[in-house]
């Protein structure tokens, strides 16, 4: 790291505000601490008398778990809250709730919330620290940064690298914030999926769109899928799962026209049989647990960091 | 009150009368004196040097919110915010609670508009209840006051209920308004493009609005009737629009300020008060409208004020309502476009009086001798800061808080007694 260089960011809100020098900084700082989950005894006293609560609106099991472990293994009291998906229905605000639970002195906030801009708006209300844990469609940074450290770790760099993400685009802040932070850290980006998923002005983020299957998976990298979900607010974006995994799933056969070591990461649940036959999935190349392991060491650094710079 | 003034020293702007001059301006009892009537003795001189003197301006689509939801404004403070805009006269949109769909709730607006700062011009429900199944009763509400008709706010899906409509509407004279938007592609919140992917909120494409466009042209093209197509948005509609006037459909439209003067961009950093309905656009549909008010293919600017609290806009941007203030930033924001020479001062009158007064078929939009005395005084280049404190609406919530603007009105006279002075 340059001398000079320091962590600027109060809050993590999305990849789109961090600069290559911080996001190379977040993956170092994930990587020093990844030891400390391998230790016996797996805590650091690091954030010991810090706070921290875990505000999720969207039901999440991995992710929240993630944040939690983290928390923990560096000493810091953790507390879970899920309010119902409209705190609205309770005719309690989010800017409310906000300022109640900041009257109570947490050091961070993790959020997760369906609305886009939530977490920002959050961050305008509370004393604490926010780190986004995933807002609508738009960013889902720790996961952006846990995918970066992933490729790292298995590439020794993160540019000149080919990625293709297949699926879901339009509806995923994963793919958002991998977009961004893949392309700010020199490799190039190639998405592909049915017309139906891939939002208008994605090559304004750095993706390349492509044309087919074949194009984006051609000697990438890493071919990276997201998670399909048919149907949303009635809007029909597919006719079946079945039409979609013969059309856009990957394959064996597909994932032979990728480099030979290229690397298969999905940010879970997968659906075995839909966007990843479970060959695949399963397979040698397949790296989703790493991804996983490398989450906690993210979350960890990134709780570090908006603390060191509080 | 005194109503007889002597306006010296303006230029008077008077599209209608063709009349753009340095002149002297008298007002007796309250009407436009002829250029013969002697000027009475003791006459009160307003010295109107360095201004423009305009036929009253008139915003022909406002929300009063009165009856219904007091907290956000009433006739009362939107009329007043209206004349500190420079506007004599307002149409009030009807979805109040409960709707202005009879003649009941008509003449309950227009009873307490009689001791309002300017004038107000009730519009009334398509529908009953705006739902979009029932024809209102046109004719009573007519009788009663109602200038046009329209169910601003929600959609009209049903087009035979639009056919319908507009044909009825022509027994009683009146303006079929048409806030146009196709309900099924209209589930985003902000227009749909490169923006909306890069903020993760859900898009309204341009075609939800230019699809209903096209389809209250075809109707009102079969039927003969006439229609007006609220707050344009989209480069694509007024393609359409262009081409209706040329075959001679009666078709008219307005869009608003905040289109011709923000795009899609001002949505980055997620202020509710960014977010209205139609969604501010692209810089090519933004440039299309600036285009679109100087070639005649929009007739008027319109605010779409809509006056909402906190309580509606302190929240995430899925949830937070619709709409912005803007009857005290409208003209400054239109005399920027005078100032980049895309419209004259001439156009600006045609766009925000002349023209407003006769689709409603209301009273103004001239300073013809005998009319009553409905006039603005605009200081085009007096500089301004719309700051918090300066607001007169009951609500805030406008996206040009604390801009600098240039270019006021400095006087409003509505049948010539003053509602809003900033002369010494």
């Amino acid at each position: 790291m340059a001398t000079g260089y320091y962590f600027a960011h109060r809050h993590i809100l999305g990849i789109e505000q961090l600069s290559c020098e911080d996001i190379a900084h977040i993956l170092s700082t994930a990587d020093s601490f990844k030891e400390i989950s391998a230790r016996p005894i797996k805590k650091v006293p690091t954030l010991r008398g810090h706070t921290i609560i875990n505000l999720f609106f969207e039901p999440s099991t991995r992710t929240r778990l993630s944040f939690e472990v983290a928390a923990k293994r560096m000493s810091a009291d953790t507390f879970n809250i899920s309010p119902s998906t409209s705190s609205t229905t309770k005719g309690e605000t989010l800017a409310d709730t906000a300022r109640n639970i900041s009257a109570m002195h947490p050091d961070i906030i993790i959020i997760r919330h369906a609305c886009s801009g939530a977490p920002l708006l959050l961050s305008r209300n509370v004393q604490a620290a926010v780190i986004n844990a995933g807002d609508g469609a738009h960013e889902h940074p720790s996961q952006g940064l846990l995918d970066m450290l992933t490729v790292k770790e298995h590439r020794g760099t993160l540019s000149g690298l080919k990625i293709a993400i297949v699926g879901d685009i339009a509806h995923s802040r994963v793919a958002h914030s991998d977009i961004v932070g893949f392309t700010r850290m020199g490799s190039e980006v190639y998405v592909y999926g049915p017309s139906t998923l891939l939002p208008k002005g994605i090559d304004q983020l750095g993706a390349k769109v492509c044309a087919s299957l074949e194009e984006a998976v051609t000697d990438a990298d890493v071919v990276m899928t997201l998670r399909i979900q048919r149907e949303r607010q009635n809007d029909p974006l597919l006719p079946s799962l079945r039409e979609y995994a013969r059309h856009f799933g990957i394959s064996r056969q597909v994932l032979s026209l990728a480099k030979p070591d290229a690397l298969v990461m999905h940010p879970g649940p997968v659906n075995r049989g839909v966007e990843l036959n479970p060959d695949v999935a399963d397979g040698p190349q397949s790296v989703i647990l790493d991804q996983v392991t490398n989450g906690v060491a993210v979350r960890m650094a990134l709780l570090y960091l908006v603390m060191g710079n509080s | 009150m005194n109503a007889t003034w002597r306006i010296v020293n303006g230029r008077i702007i008077d599209p209608a009368n063709s009349r753009d001059e340095i002149v002297d301006l008298l007002v007796i009892d309250g009407r436009i004196a002829g250029p013969d009537q002697p000027v009475p003795a003791g006459v009160q001189e307003i010295d109107a040097a360095g201004c423009w003197v305009v036929p009253g301006l008139i915003d022909m689509h406002v929300h009063l919110r009165e009856p219904g939801e007091e907290y956000k404004e009433d006739i009362h403070s939107g009329a007043r915010a209206a004349a500190s805009g420079g506007f004599t006269g307002v149409a009030c949109m009807p979805n109040t609670k409960p709707v202005n769909d009879n003649a009941t709730v008509t003449a309950m607006i227009l009873g307490r508009a009689a001791d309002a700062a300017v004038r107000v011009y009730p519009v009334g429900a398509i529908s009953q209840g705006s739902e979009g199944h029932q024809l209102a009763e046109f004719g009573e509400m007519k009788a009663a006051g109602v200038v046009a008709v329209t169910d601003d706010g929600h959609p009209v899906r049903d087009s035979q209920l639009m056919r319908r409509a507009m044909e009825y509407a022509s027994d009683f004279g009146l303006t079929v308004i048409s806030h146009s938007e196709e309900a099924a592609l209209s589930t985003g919140v902000m227009n749909e493009g490169p923006v909306s992917t890069r903020l993760g909120l859900k898009g309204i494409p341009t075609a939800a609005e230019s699809i209903m466009v096209y389809r209250e042209i075809a109707l009102a093209e079969f039927t003969g009737a006439r229609v007006h197509i609220a707050h344009v948005s989209t480069a694509m509609s007024l393609d359409l629009i262009r081409a209706a006037k040329a075959r001679g459909v009666r078709v008219t439209a307005e869009t608003a300020p905040h289109y011709f003067t923000l795009t899609d961009e001002a949505v980055i950093g997620y202020d509710t008060n960014t977010k209205m309905n139609p969604p501010l656009r692209s810089d090519a549909d933004r440039e299309a409208i600036r285009i679109a008010l100087a070639d005649g293919t929009l007739d008027a600017i319109a605010t779409d004020h809509a006056p909402h609290s906190i309580l509606e806009k302190e929240l995430e941007f899925d949830a937070a309502a619709n709409g912005v203030i803007g009857l005290e930033t409208a003209l400054p924001l239109t005399l920027a476009l005078v100032r980049d020479k895309v419209i004259d001062a001439k156009r600006l009158v045609e766009l925000m009086a002349v023209n407003p007064a006769a689709i409603l078929a209301v009273p103004g939009g001239a300073l013809s001798a005998g009319a009553a005395a409905d006039l603005t005084l605009i200081d085009p280049e007096r500089e301004w800061v719309y700051s918090a404190d300066q607001v007169v609406s009951k609500s805030r919530n406008t996206p040009f808080l604390g801009w600098k603007l240039q270019g006021r009105a400095v006087l409003a006279m509505v049948g010539g007694r003053v509602q809003h002075n900033l002369l010494s």
